[in-house]
């Protein structure tokens, strides 16, 4: 039992990384999947609590969606400094979510509770 | 008085000839409720269980009005899963005040998430309140959903910008301040530039000798700034005020009682009817404070404040909905 576990595993890890090396070194062809791997890595959540945003500095890469999940029990946003994004007013265990194309650094805010600062900075 | 071991008079001038310099120490905690009365610029302060003792003259003056702050309508965590009733049960203490007060004025917070439905509760539970008239400033909670069109429908009328407003009642000016919106990233309640002006504007011409009650929402002295407990631009609001002998500062926001003097300004922070919050770094965050079911009543309230003519004095009385 243990065995075959083992196979299967080794199995799939080599999928994984023909698919990887066929990227590199063919080209066009296995792009798609290189990008859909790259986007599932960068995929990544903030959390609200405490009257704060956790991590306070999230570094990602261009292209990234950010999910923030307010998990106070009191009403917070995630409004962007300079306008590039703003939420609805999150309510417990709502979920806001922005996906960076541009590079670049993204300071923000809780509109109501404007103590309340953190930064994205897209790669 | 039930809860009169909770009280945290840090400064009691029970006694008489309290100088200046005890009135800018003067911070009272109130648990259950603080009688301050200022006669001729001297404040004396009581815990609620010494009223007895009053003259009743010093009690009832010749202007009375209630506030109340915080009712959060639409709020259903532990903290209070019954925000209506603790509403009602703040409804029912105001009809119960000895001589019936004038009017009413909520320091906002009136919503949770400024849902119409919300609102639509708050005034239909406020309508069995025996007061003439009831008096608004928006909190963030009541302006952040939509940028406050919902709240400026319902209470904008005869008011300026976001919902600033002045009037008058017995000869004491009323000024209403709004320092909720446009709040920027890192800063703390916000009054802004054209709210400024027109408060110069509006206290133009008024006596020295006008007794003016301001009222908004976010503490206009800075109480616990880490906390965001405190407005930006409120010492240029403050200076407009200096000339005048009896300037009076009513908030909410912090969902507790505290009391500051400072010089001839007497600043004041009403209870929450919905939900306590901590006292200021005695937690994490300032966030909804859960204590047991049996003391919620305790922590939450109303505030009721007289003026009598001549003596300078507004007296402000904090009571529990327990007692």
């Amino acid at each position: 039992m243990k065995r075959a576990i083992r196979i299967v595993g080794t199995g799939f890890l080599l999928v994984a990384g023909f698919n990887q090396a066929a990227g590199t070194w063919r080209g066009t062809k296995a792009e798609p999947v290189l990008v859909a791997a790259q986007q599932q890595q960068m995929a990544t959540e903030v959390k609200i609590d405490n009257f704060s945003f956790s991590p306070a500095t999230l570094e990602i890469k261009a292209g990234s969606t950010v999910t923030w999940t307010n998990a106070d029990d009191i009403p917070h946003t995630v409004v962007s400094n300079d306008k590039v994004f703003k939420s609805k007013v999150l309510d417990t265990d709502q979920k806001f979510s922005f996906t960076f194309d541009k590079p670049g650094t993204y300071p923000y805010f809780c509109s109501l509770h404007p103590k309340m600062t953190a930064k994205v900075v897209v790669q | 008085m039930k809860n009169e071991t909770k009280d945290e008079i840090k400064f009691d001038h029970n006694g008489d000839g309290i100088d200046r310099r005890g009135f800018l120490k003067c911070m009272a905690w109130a648990g259950t409720g603080t009688l301050c009365v200022m006669k001729g610029g001297v404040l004396n302060s009581y815990s609620l269980s010494a009223l007895a003792k009053l003259d009743p003259a010093a009690a009832m003056g010749e202007l009375s009005f209630v506030q109340i702050s915080d009712s959060h309508m639409g709020f259903n965590k532990p903290a209070n899963p019954d925000v209506i009733g603790t509403l009602k049960a703040a409804i029912a203490k105001i009809n119960a005040l000895p001589g019936n007060p004038e009017f009413l004025l909520h320091t906002g917070d009136i919503t949770h998430l400024a849902k119409p439905e919300e609102f639509d509760n708050v005034q239909q539970i406020l309508k069995d309140a025996k007061v003439k008239e009831a008096f608004y400033v928006p909190g963030e909670h009541d302006v952040a959903s939509d940028e406050g069109k919902e709240y400026l429908e319902r209470y904008g009328r005869g008011t300026k910008g976001a919902g600033w407003h002045s009037f008058d009642k017995n000869g004491v000016h009323f000024i209403g301040l709004v320092n909720v919106v446009d709040l920027k990233a890192g800063g703390l309640g916000t009054l802004g530039h054209e709210q400024l002006e027109w408060l110069e504007d509006d206290l133009k011409g008024k006596k020295s000798s006008t007794p003016i009650v301001v009222f908004a929402h976010i503490p206009l002295w800075s109480v616990y700034p880490q906390w965001g407990w405190g407005t930006e631009d409120s010492a240029q609001a403050l200076s407009y005020l200096k000339k005048f002998g009896s300037v009076t500062v009513l908030n909410g926001h912090i969902h507790q009682t505290m009391q500051k003097i400072e010089g001839n300004v007497t600043f004041h922070t009403a209870a929450s009817t919905a939900f306590p919050q901590p006292a200021p770094g005695t937690a994490d965050s300032p966030g909804p404070m859960k204590v047991p079911a049996e003391q919620l009543r305790s922590v939450l309230g109303i505030t009721s404040v007289n003026f009598v003519r001549g003596q300078k004095a507004l007296a402000v009385v904090d009571s529990n909905l327990s007692e």
